[in-house]
């Protein structure tokens, strides 16, 4: 079962991973000692280079080698990782090139790299202070193996675009020529490393292109699901449509003789597999293979019986208080006015571009994979777990993934898959490759959830209380049911959170009640780029809009009143007003919307321009788009990944749902799950305010407003609210 | 089964049914051109038979004469120097970049036909999907590859 699935790798990463965890605030974890002599450490003047710890690696050549372990899919980190460490080890920016991190190799060096996990708007932001020692502690390497070829005090050294000068006798060198005695030197103690000052920067910071791009315009560039590494067999696989059905049984004699077919395999209950030469010949076969599937409980359940369930989590007496000040029942009960409201959104796939997809080989002593993942240490544990080999006699290759958005993380079925049926095949590679059929019926979802709202407002129009309730499924319960047993699942209220920094409610109101009603279906779920925020970001932000029509005021002047307490959400949502125009006049039949809100450290913003067809059609004309993440590595990067964040959460909202019926998801491929193309992409402009004091998420913070903003314009254009997703179920003619 | 791919005559082993996708990607070994969708809907697997785009993932060989000519994001220029790809550069369009190939493939078809494209031109003929969402730079670069074009014209 999949839940089953979920925990044992959960509890094989603990288990396996924990080690690290607890040196991660020791100087292991800083990356300043090489904890094992690989053989390029060990002989320093070879063609490799010289490395000087385990991010840097300088070579004769001049080029400078910096490690990543964090996942690329897309949103820049390899780039903006690469521009820290450069930043603080003052090389040629030019001369910079990137070395991946094996997980295999992590863990035979007691993570000397740190977490490899890429989630949670995470690769940034919990790594940048590491990898900036690092790069600071080899600059002090190479200048004092120069200062000691001098014979000069190394306070009289300077180091800049990879060249060493000592001003006072003239002379210089540079990080090539010294790299090999600068790999000798002791390193420094990392507590005494003084890190830049962000505002003098001079790599990090900067619109940088991406060091990644040349290969991705040639078709050069290697996904995992374009390795064909020598005798690879490929194989299709069919899950069971209905979550937790099994096979009962499959007849492997109908496609036997089809052409290139070598076997069927059993993956584990739930799933066959036919491998073959190439992947179409496995694909056919696939579809050939009768297979009875015993469907199991989850065949009852319905988008009907699912909503019933969630409205019913509405109404319970009883329900997880997050929030509880004031007595905001009763004072709504006795506001002159109240205003209620109940909202809805849908389970939603991911649907990366590239499917999901691992090539696993397996021999006696040895198991390997190329796989897309965010979590490659993750992998690791399912092709260990799979292969039966211990961790150490596994590597993992991490390929960069096509596209991630938390589909690839914590969650390794498909390597797991294709490391049970290369297992088959011992000593040949096996490419499994899911068809988007599969990816789109066996994803981890958004999780559902309904949210019921009631504010009280005075004879002023003073909010009195506000109560929220939401009810729906658990990413927590899901991954790891005991752990909240008890319902007590502050995630599933992201972005409504008292405590400052990550993801913090803005508003202060007089009186506030926030609930949780855990309501779990047997549709398994999982992080979705931007998690929670992006429901709770759609409760909140339109009901506000709703609270401010009926109290007779301006959406922006109405937020204002109530983001009192919090500068930092208020200057957001300032810049986007200001720089939207927010009101000055639209052109005829143009509506504008606004929202704020908080995820990942980092603190959003939107103004949506919105225009409706006389035939109900939404055409989104532009998005001003603000966003504080603290410091901005890379304004550029921060911009596209902003840009892009407008087109998932515009197609989550347009478009996007995943419906049940007799247990499966009723939706296939992009015809049924249609998401935004170009003609339908508004104009982004991006507004960055980026305050020097803290580190902010990039990937994920900025779609939670998007959806929010261009609800709030529909409300604007029609006088309705919209209050269940996604658009194109309403009626807006 | 012969195919004009880039250029040069290649001698395939498949079966007509086989999708031009997969025998590029299998036995051409040319795996710049990807699987997507696998019903035409997504363009990752955009190729350029007789100038035209396509679908790669829905034509079957067997529907190729071996005079067609199939042009795929390998073959489209050498060391990446048609305007497109370097104005794909310029404007540091991809983010992952699994679906450029076809953005590409579809770009300079539409370009070999319209010049100078307007925006509602790029609206209607680039309908490939891009879950990063780099549409707003693809729009840029496309208007920056058709100066590129005409500076070099």
């Amino acid at each position: 079962m999949t839940k089953t699935f979920e925990d044992e790798i959960a509890s094989v990463s603990r288990r396996r991973f924990i080690v690290g965890t607890a040196a991660a605030g020791s100087g292991l974890a800083l990356g300043l000692h090489v904890p094992f002599a690989d053989a390029q450490s060990a002989s320093a003047t070879n063609a490799a280079g010289c490395e000087l710890n385990v991010w840097v690696v300088v070579r004769p050549d001049e080029t400078c080698a910096i490690r990543i372990a964090r996942a690329e899919m897309g949103q820049g980190t390899l780039t903006g990782l690469a521009q820290l460490v450069a930043e603080e080890l003052g090389c040629d920016w030019s001369r910079v090139v990137t070395e991946p991190v094996t997980p295999g190799r992590n863990l035979a060096s007691k993570r000397a790299w740190g977490e490899m996990g890429t989630g949670g708007s995470r690769g940034i932001r919990t790594s940048e202070d590491y990898v900036r020692r690092g790069g600071a502690a080899a600059r002090m390497m190479l200048m004092q193996a120069a200062a000691d070829q001098w014979g000069v005090p190394v306070a009289e050294v300077k180091a800049s675009k990879g060249v060493i000068t000592h001003p006072a006798s003239g002379r210089s060198t540079t990080y090539g020529k010294v790299c090999d005695a600068a790999a000798k030197v002791t390193p420094p103690d990392p507590k005494s490393i003084k890190l830049k000052d962000p505002r003098e920067w001079t790599i990090a910071g900067q619109p940088l292109k991406r060091l990644d791009t040349a290969d991705k315009l040639d078709g050069s560039k290697q996904f995992a699901i374009d390795v064909r590494p020598p005798g690879l067999l490929n194989a299709a696989i069919k899950q069971c449509p209905v979550f937790g059905g099994k096979v009962v049984r499959y007849d492997e004699s109908k496609v036997a003789g089809m052409k290139g077919v070598k076997k069927v395999v059993k993956v584990d209950d739930g799933a066959v597999a036919v491998v073959a030469d190439t992947w179409w010949h496995a694909k056919k076969a696939a579809d050939a293979l009768p297979i009875v599937w015993d469907e199991g409980e989850g065949a009852s359940a319905s988008s009907a019986t699912i909503a019933a369930h969630l409205k019913a989590g509405l109404e319970a007496d009883n329900a997880f208080k997050y929030r509880d000040e004031g007595d905001a029942l009763r004072a709504i009960a006795a506001s002159p006015r109240k205003v209620e409201a109940v909202y809805s959104t849908p389970f939603l796939a991911h649907a990366t571009m590239e499917p999901m997809n691992c090539t696993a080989r397996i021999s006696k002593d040895r198991a390997e994979c190329w796989v897309p993942t965010q979590n490659a240490e993750a992998s690791l544990a399912a092709l260990s777990e799979a292969s039966g080999l211990p961790l150490a006699q596994c590597e993992v290759h991490r390929n960069d993934l096509g596209g991630g958005f938390g589909r690839r993380g914590g969650n390794q079925d498909y390597t797991r898959q294709a490391a049970t049926i290369a297992k088959q095949f011992p000593d040949t590679p096996v490419k499994l490759i899911w068809t988007r059929e599969e990816d789109i019926q066996h994803d981890f979802y958004r999780p559902i959830s309904q949210c019921r709202l009631a504010a009280g407002l005075d004879d002023k129009g003073n909010v009195t209380g506000m109560h929220v309730r939401i009810s729906g499924q658990s990413i927590n319960a899901f991954v790891n049911p005991a752990s909240i047993a008890d319902g007590k699942d502050k995630r599933q209220l992201q972005g409504l959170w008292t405590e400052p920094g990550d993801a913090q409610l803005g508003y202060s109101f007089p009186t506030i009640l926030l609930e949780y009603a855990m309501r779990n279906t047997h549709v398994p779920v999982g992080p979705w780029r931007g998690v929670n925020t992006n429901q709770n970001g759609i409760y909140l932000e339109c009901f506000m809009d709703e609270v401010a029509k009926a109290a007779g005021k301006d959406p922006l002047e109405f937020r204002r009143q109530y983001l009192a307490d919090h500068p930092k959400h208020l200057r957001v949502l300032n810049a986007v007003a200001e720089k939207a125009g927010w009101g000055t006049p639209t052109p005829k039949g143009v509506y504008r919307g606004i929202a704020q809100f908080m995820g990942y450290f980092s603190y959003s913003a939107a103004v949506a321009e919105v225009s409706i067809t006389p035939e109900g059609k939404v055409k989104v004309h532009r998005m001003v788009m603000g966003l504080d993440c603290g410091h901005t590595v890379n304004p550029s990067q921060i911009a596209a990944q902003v840009e892009g964040s407008v087109a998932y959460g515009l197609s989550a909202a347009l478009y996007g749902e995943c419906s049940v019926d007799k247990g499966r998801i009723a939706q296939s491929n992009f015809h049924d799950y249609p998401v935004v193309r170009m003609a339908e992409m508004p104009k982004v402009e991006v507004v960055l305010v980026p305050s020097l004091d803290f580190w902010g998420g990039v990937g994920e913070p900025t779609i939670c407003v998007v959806a929010p903003s261009v609800l709030n314009a529909i409300h604007a254009a029609t006088g309705k609210p919209v209050r269940d997703l996604p658009l194109r179920s309403s009626r807006l003619a | 089964m012969k195919l004009n791919i880039n250029g040069s005559n290649r001698e395939l082993d498949v079966e007509p049914d086989t999708p031009l996708l997969w025998a590029l990607r299998e036995q051409a070994g040319l795996t710049g051109t990807k699987f997507g969708c696998g019903v035409a809907q997504c363009g990752s697997c955009s190729v350029h038979i007789n100038g035209e785009v396509r679908r790669s993932c829905s034509v079957p060989v067997g529907s190729l004469k071996d005079s067609d000519r199939i042009v795929t994001i390998e073959g489209l220029a050498p060391g990446a120097s048609s305007p497109v790809q370097k104005a794909w550069a310029e404007v540091d369009v991809p983010q992952c970049g699994y679906c450029q190939s076809g953005q590409i493939m579809a770009a300079s078809a539409l370009l070999a036909k319209n010049p100078a494209p307007s925006d509602a031109d790029i609206d209607a003929a680039m309908t490939n999907i891009c879950r990063c969402g780099t549409y707003q730079r693809i729009r840029a670069a496309v208007h920056r590859a058709a100066e590129i074009a005409k500076a070099k014209a």
